[in-house]
């Protein structure tokens, strides 16, 4: 029997029924539903006269438009707190559990789904979120979808799909001590491109991968969009069965070895093959910051802003000129002579407590330098939050001139009042520095946490390993 | 869903590539809970010059004169000529919501994200993939000519120019049965109900623990 991959046995694992064209109709195990992409699909389905098929695979929250500021004086966009109350009537009116805004479980759908073990291993996730590639970390195989197959996955547990080739991205070795698993992911979507995955399900392999935290290994899989890859995936190994254990949705304990003796079975055999393999050094990996308006126009700390000049691809070279003017960056600057405006850590990206540990190891005992106008701390869900202020980081935060925050998705997609205005530039963990990402006009850059942190106390972009050594 | 079996009509080409799905409709309009609506501010980043808020009256808006979408010889266009990777980014249907209010049926690109693209097939909108080469030919011809319409023929798969040349494409049988009937996924999905129930039953049995 020829060896299967990690995809494959996910794959086969949740067929349901599959057509001579490949049309296959596949089970989902966990349906993660929040705000902005759900309201028509309920429509749908009271239109239809249709019920959700089984309303214990869903799991909802708002997080997309929620204010990140106090509370509790509601939200006051009266759109944004129409559809968040849209959101609220659905799941009451459908029987769904819903984390709500006043829950301090509450926060954005991709961290809560892990921290409350409500996605496991072995598992198919869904969400109308392209971010949803997040989940793979567990040995899961998820993926983003649009509003009409929230519907269709809400009334019949299932969606049509066609499968996906597989590709194996392996990064060996050991990373340089400063080097994130935010790095590691902009490396790889710097070499093969926002396109490079299109058409793939990614699987992350390799020792540096296989030494990250499952919460790097999220951070890894949650840019698998990034590089076109609708799902990104890690086996599993002790390091996820840990983190799943004793978590509110995990199984019980009368279930618990049966779980995990099925869990080690979900990595990809010694003998599967992959239709497309990359292979990267990770000694050579660097901090990285994004220059551009896509997440692979990315370079070292070290390296200067790229000239269009060198590009011999005539697409190419006009879409690196367009975004330098949209940047407003020179070719060949130093990307630590760029000065920034705001900064911004959160995201689905990098929200979760290891992010924000990392960041306050940067700013504990330091300041938010004078040209910085706004640096945000965003935590990924209430309980992230109350976790970092039990270890003191919220202080630390506050007391260095960054805002402490609530929970939600915030600065990364700007949907709610935190944003960049016209021409400011910012220093951002998340995961998008396309054209208006973060707000009209405005200029981001993609980094690590702790790099982020760094960008705040020195006003500019600088290699965090420098300063770490300074302090 | 309507059908969509033949149509002719005026092209309108973007010349950028990797477009992303907050350019085809920024994330300030996706706070509507609706799914009509979004034509007036398909691209509202590109083609005004303020910034566009949900609400808005945008018939007094300044207008950007250079942008493709408001040039006077691609009013009424109802097929988009793109770059690669059209539509990646955010998973948002509000894309091609947008895109079909605004009265396009079809989108020809040398390649497209995969969320947007499956998201298009669900909406009566034809996303044709052809090569980067004939992409680029269509561009010049399009540029060149005022008034240029292409005749797209779903059901022979093909693309046929002004002067007469024809272009196959490739298209998934079953999203094609689908578009040239209008049909509902769910309504076919749940004629496999049986299956469904088949494979939950045996699933709870090798791994209980997902339906606890």
């Amino acid at each position: 029997m020829v060896g299967k991959t990690l995809y494959d046995k996910l794959w086969d694992n949740h067929l349901v029924r599959i057509d001579d064209d490949g049309t296959a109709l596949l089970y989902i195990d966990r349906h993660l539903v929040h705000e902005v992409t759900s309201p028509q699909a309920f429509e749908g389905l009271r239109e239809a006269g249709r019920k959700p098929w089984r309303v214990d695979s869903i799991v909802a929250t708002p997080d997309h438009n929620v204010p990140t500021t106090d509370r509790s004086v509601g939200i006051t966009d009266p759109v944004a707190r129409l559809q968040v109350e849209t959101l609220d009537k659905n799941c009451a009116d459908f029987g769904l559990t819903e984390f709500g805004i006043d829950d301090i479980r509450q926060g954005i759908v991709h961290v809560i789904g892990p921290e409350q073990g409500a996605t496991l291993p072995g598992m198919t996730v869904v969400c109308g979120d392209s971010h949803t590639s997040t989940h793979g970390a567990f040995g899961a195989l998820a993926f983003g979808i649009g509003t009409s197959e929230v519907e269709h996955v809400i009334a019949t547990q299932c969606l049509l799909q066609k499968k996906s080739k597989n590709m194996l991205v392996s990064v060996d070795g050991d990373v340089s001590d400063g080097v994130t698993a935010k790095d590691i992911v902009l490396r790889i979507i710097g070499e093969i491109g926002t396109a490079g995955g299109t058409g793939y399900a990614i699987e992350f392999g390799g020792t540096a991968i296989q030494a990250l935290s499952v919460e790097g290994r999220m951070t890894v899989c949650n840019m698998a969009i990034e590089a076109g890859a609708r799902a990104g995936m890690v086996a599993v190994d002790d390091t996820t069965i840990e983190y799943v254990k004793g978590r509110p949705y995990a199984p019980s304990e009368a279930q618990w070895d049966a779980a995990v003796a099925q869990w080690q079975d979900l990595h990809s055999d010694d003998d599967a093959t992959f239709d497309t393999v990359i292979r990267i050094d990770a000694a050579t990996i660097q901090p990285q910051v994004t220059w551009g308006t896509s997440p692979e126009m990315v370079v070292a700390v070290d390296a200067t802003i790229p000239d269009p000049a060198n590009e011999k691809d005539e697409v190419k070279r006009e879409g690196m000129q367009r975004a330098l003017v949209y940047m407003g960056l020179t070719a060949n600057t130093p990307i630590e002579d760029v000065q920034v405006d705001k900064v911004f850590i959160g995201s689905c990206t990098n929200s979760r407590i290891e992010d924000l540990r990392a960041a306050a190891d940067v700013a504990k005992g330091r300041k938010v330098a004078d040209n910085i106008k706004l640096a945000l701390i965003v935590p990924g869900s209430g309980l992230v939050k109350q976790q970092a202020e039990a270890e003191g980081l919220d202080k630390i935060f506050t007391e260095a001139g960054f805002e402490w925050r609530e929970p939600g998705c915030s600065m990364c997609l700007a949907m709610n009042a935190d944003r960049l205005e016209e021409g400011e530039r910012c220093a951002s963990t998340s995961n998008r520095n396309f054209e208006g990402r973060q707000g009209r006009g405005g200029r981001t850059h993609l980094v690590g946490p702790a790099m982020a942190a760094a960008a705040a106390i020195a006003g500019h972009f600088v290699d965090v390993r420098t300063m770490k050594q300074a302090g | 869903m309507d059908a969509f079996t033949t149509l002719k009509g005026i092209v309108l080409p973007l010349d950028r590539a990797n477009v992303d799905t907050d350019a085809i409709i920024p994330k300030q309009f996706l706070k509507s809970i609706k799914r009509s609506g979004f034509g007036v501010n398909l691209f509202d980043d590109w083609r005004y010059l303020d910034t566009g808020e949900p609400g808005m009256d945008n018939s007094g808006r300044p207008i950007n004169e250079d942008f493709v979408l408001n040039k006077p010889r691609y009013q009424g266009a109802q097929i988009l000529l793109a770059r690669k990777n059209f539509g990646c980014g955010s998973s948002r249907e509000h894309a091609p919501w947008a895109l079909l209010d605004y009265g396009f049926r079809v989108v020809i690109a040398p390649s497209y994200a995969d969320i947007f693209f499956n998201n298009c097939f669900k909406n009566g909108i034809v996303p044709i993939v052809m090569d980067e080469s004939v992409i680029d030919d269509l561009f010049k011809e399009v540029e060149a000519n005022e008034g240029y319409e292409l005749n797209v023929d779903l059901e022979a798969q093909t693309v046929t120019t002004p002067s007469g040349k024809v272009i196959k494409f490739d298209v998934d049988e079953f999203r094609k049965h689908c578009l040239l009937n209008g049909l509902d996924d769910i309504g076919l999905t749940l004629q496999h109900t049986d299956d469904i129930h088949a494979y939950e039953e045996k699933r709870k049995q090798t791994s209980p623990w997902l339906f606890s």
